[in-house]
């Protein structure tokens, strides 16, 4: 084909595009991990822990390997060797010494691997996994996180920023101002449960490691692996095409994939690997509980003088993981006096991981409904008081805002949800059984970019194929990805074909942290334009193709260097809460989301994201919370029966849209990820929505019945 | 010797098969492992989640509770089993045209149920939330409130509820959805 001078123009971004994969999900083609057959396929089966700290004393399997079907019994007496004393760059330290699967005899908590039967079957390695017998040496093991634990302490840390960040006199502040709040707040400990069980399958083929896996980013997993097993990162080839959904979860490696490569080197057969629900929450991360304590001081106007956030998170004994509490009160409010600190306490437990903004939900959970609290106080309109407080400058950093229109967000949305005409006075409204009342709440996110690769060619047949180390998991990434393309491109979108989710694609950033669409359209964008400079007219077209590749590196670095601002997504939650103070039931009646995320790229994929987010919100106040048994160290009832998520009949009417925002002239990119945005914040809406209802505070998540019944002796 | 295994027919999706399973074989990994039918999801193998509902005779069932040989000479319905040739099923359609899933994993689970609410509201079974349950009462009105009870044994944690809803009261109004809810329920419910 020859290039030449004309091109469509078109516009895709911005208009709903149904998902590129769509068919293959209604029509149950889309094959997920566990799902890509292979020949003489066997089936590992994990055995984990049952006390949560000691030593394995031994592991019988003599009588295990009898069994039908049984082929190896792998734990720390034969397992493969492996290397996990290297540093990860994303992380700035080494992985979760979980990964060294079976290296030695310590067991750090409960739910800890210690061994994988391996059959010819599913059933065989499950009933054999049962069937096998391991004792242990166990040592009194500590659990138990509380806010008075001398032994928390703040962590540094590449993710999550410094422990502490702190100016002004805070007892001074607080001692001057005209109203405080002084509050305690816990959430609980959740757990990521995509539906899609982790899985991954590995086989040795040609001299090649290939492992089908359910991952977040498929060239991430690729390179720990070959790390971990000490190969050629050449001979290791990871694919997730499609991905039953990760909220973090999937974002790290874990113990399915170290598990299937060792069996299947060992084994030289394709092995299997399926964690079961159960297992999934003990090995996939979780979000830690958390204890915070937030101080506000302000003046009569409602300015804020003093601002506290403390955070106490737990880790494990094997790797110090923070979660960010406080990241939201470092960037939401300023005050004279502005302490933060993420503290963490090393306990016999899993190690917690990123979950669905990590660190903003848990303590937008807690700031907001502070704010509500000095609201109350103040006798000032929760929305004003936030408008009274917006910052000129990010409070810690000093830099200025990108863009910060949360004030247009709360505005639209007071207005649609009919804000304005709201009694501020609790307890009064009643519907029948249930007291009725509204609740709002900010949002925001950060807004990041890391530094991504791409390849675009353009083929022969006219058509262009985009190719890049992305991952859908369920965010619409391959449809957004194409929509970014042909808009660059100038094309209509079916003619971009997209390639992601294999490791042998351009590296590029795992899904994690709302950086995908920003990060992964960048690269594409700077790919389409060296292939524009590249097709001028008469070009003859190849059989190949002519491919161009992008690297964001320098550009990224550069725009951290050239123009340092404060870069969020914004937004602000409304719900009404319905509460029957005789049986403690709460229900959400509606919520609405408004947001500013910069330009959305498709609408259609864009609010169901954004309505999932509050949604998590609806579960996060109301349902989910993880019961961990002091006495034993473990899990009770790590189910769906028992760990509850939002059912269909939890979900009332939710809305969200955006307000349009003006771009940022410093900002080439302009798309800001909002995955993470959506589920900042709503749950602190619906916890002051049940306050509005019935005047009782509820600072303790979930919301249960049983706590709206102990507190009725406080209600109005 | 005990017997561990037999040899069964199953009837899925119209089609008969033959083959040896394992007495412990749930239809599920039936459908998955040994048919390679993996629409069927397996989201928690403990019949808490919904994503591995089929319809067994018209009607819904958790596949991951039944066992493979308790599903013999009986009609099974998977959601390869719903569209016709290239031809979506009105709720396939109406899940396809306004994102009525995210990650996909339960979505087959969901659409399966879906067409099993229709036809359980067709023939008139009320539901938890059915305010006059009388058998005279007829069927109440498929109202958001009414779907979002009966597809509450399908969990979504993407939270794609509300676009669902949305899509299951679209899929009944679709025109071509009475005669797809008769198919399904021939001979079957009550």
């Amino acid at each position: 084909m020859t290039v030449t001078a004309g091109r469509e123009v078109t516009a895709s971004v911005g208009t709903a595009k149904v998902r590129l994969e769509g068919r293959e999900k209604v029509t149950g083609a889309a094959r997920y991990a566990g799902e890509v057959p292979f020949p003489d396929l066997a089936h590992g089966w994990l055995v984990l822990s049952t006390v949560a700290r000691g030593r394995i004393r031994s592991v019988r399997t003599a009588d295990v390997l009898k069994m039908p079907g049984v082929l190896e019994v792998f734990h720390h007496g034969n397992a493969l060797p492996i290397d996990a004393g290297f540093v990860i760059p994303l992380l700035g330290t080494p992985p979760d010494s979980l990964v060294a699967l079976f290296q030695d005899d310590r067991v750090p908590c409960a739910g800890w691997p210690v061994a994988l039967v391996v059959a010819e079957t599913s059933e065989q390695a499950r009933e054999a996994a049962e069937a096998l017998v391991v004792h242990y040496e166990t040592e009194p093991h500590d659990i138990r996180l509380s806010g008075e634990r001398p032994d928390a302490v703040p962590l540094d840390s590449q993710v999550s920023g410094p422990g502490v960040t702190q100016k002004g006199d805070l007892d001074a502040e607080l001692a001057a101002s005209s109203f405080v709040v002084d509050a305690e707040y816990t959430t609980p400990q959740e757990h990521h449960n995509p539906m899609e069980p982790h899985a991954a399958v590995a086989r040795w083929h040609d001299g090649i490691l290939e492992v089908v896996d359910a991952n977040q980013g498929s060239g991430y997993i690729a390179q720990l692996l070959a790390q971990l097993f000490s190969l050629d990162p050449g001979v290791v080839r990871v694919r997730a095409e499609h991905v039953g959904g990760g909220f973090g979860g999937k974002g790290q490696i874990s113990v399915h994939q170290v598990a299937a490569v060792m069996a299947a080197t060992v084994l030289r057969r394709p092995v299997r690997v399926v964690l079961t629900r159960r297992q999934m929450f003990s090995l996939t991360g979780y979000r830690s509980a958390t204890v915070q304590r937030v101080r506000l001081g302000a003046d009569a106007g409602g300015r804020l003088r003093a601002l506290s956030h403390r955070a106490v998170a737990m880790t494990s004994t094997t790797y110090d993981f923070a979660e960010p509490t406080t990241a939201v009160a470092r960037v939401m409010y300023d005050a004279d006096a502005h302490h933060t600190s993420n503290e963490i306490v090393r306990l016999d437990v899993p190690t917690p991981s990123f979950m669905r903004s990590p660190g903003e939900t848990p303590g937008a959970f807690a700031l907001e409904c502070a704010l509500d609290e000095l609201a109350e106080k103040s006798g000032i309109d929760p929305i004003e008081l936030r408008v009274r407080n917006e910052p000129e400058r990010g409070p810690v950093s000093g830099l200025p805002f990108s863009s910060r229109n949360v004030v247009a967000c709360f505005r639209e949305g007071a207005r649609r949800f009919g804000w304005n005409d709201r009694d501020p006075r609790p307890g009064i409204r009643r519907d029948g059984r249930w007291l009725i009342g509204t609740g709002t709440a900010a949002a925001t996110h950060l807004v990041m970019s890391v530094p991504s690769t791409a390849a675009v060619t353009a083929e022969a047949d006219g058509t262009f194929t985009v190719r890049i180390g992305a991952a859908d998991i369920g965010t619409g990434a391959r449809t957004t990805l194409a929509m970014i393309a042909a808009d660059a491109l100038e094309v209509v979108p079916d003619r971009v074909r997209i390639r992601i989710g294999d490791s042998s694609l351009p590296p590029a950033v795992i899904a994690l942290g709302s950086t995908g669409t920003r990060s992964w359209g960048w690269a594409i964008k700077i790919a389409v334009d060296e292939l524009r400079d590249m097709l001028t007219p008469g070009v003859i077209i190849p059989p190949e193709g002519i491919t161009a590749r992008s690297d964001t590196t320098a550009a990224v670095v550069g725009l951290m260097q050239s123009a340092p601002k404060e870069r969020h997504t914004y937004g602000a939650h409304f719900a009404e809460a319905a509460v029957d103070t005789t049986t403690g039931e709460v229900r959400v009646r509606r919520m609405l989301g408004v947001f500013a995320a910069g330009p959305i790229v498709n609408p259609l994929t864009a609010r169901s994201q954004l309505i999932g987010g509050m949604i998590w919100g609806i579960s996060m106040a109301l349902h989910e919370q993880a019961i961990v048994d002091q006495s034993t160290g473990c899990l009770v009832g790590a189910d769906f029966a028992n760990y509850h998520i939002a059912a269909h009949a939890d979900v009332p009417s939710v809305e969200a849209t955006w307000v349009d925002e003006a771009p940022d002239p410093d900002d080439p990119v302009g798309f800001k990820g909002i995955g993470e945005l959506g589920n900042v914040g709503p749950a602190a809406a619906i916890a002051n929505a049940v306050w509005h209802a019935t005047g009782v505070r509820h600072r303790n998540l979930p919301i249960l019945p049983s706590r709206v019944l102990s507190s009725r002796g406080d209600a109005v | 010797m005990t017997t561990t295994s037999s040899v069964i027919t199953l009837n899925v999706n119209g089609e008969k098969h033959t083959l040896p399973v394992d007495h412990r074989t749930t239809l599920l990994d039936a459908l998955r492992e040994r048919l390679d039918l993996t629409g069927t999801k397996k989201g928690c193998d403990q019949g808490q989640c919904g994503a591995c509902t089929v319809l067994i005779d018209g009607r819904r069932v958790v596949s991951c509770l039944q066992l493979a040989m308790a599903a013999e000479d009986r009609e099974i319905t998977t959601v390869e089993g719903l569209a016709e040739d290239d031809r979506l099923h009105p709720v396939q359609q109406a899940f396809l045209d306004l994102d009525g899933y995210q990650c996909g994993y339960c979505t087959p689970g969901q659409i399966c149920s879906a067409v099993g609410v229709l036809a359980e509201h067709a023939e008139g079974w009320p539901s938890a939330v059915t305010g006059d349950v009388r058998p005279e009462a007829g069927a109440p009105a498929l109202t958001a409130e009414e779907i979002r009870e009966r597809m509450s044994g399908n969990l979504c944690r993407c939270g794609a509820y509300v676009a669902i809803v949305d899509a299951v009261a679209r899929a009944a109004q679709a025109p071509d959805q009475a005669s797809a809810v008769s198919a399904q329920d021939e001979g079957s419910i009550r």
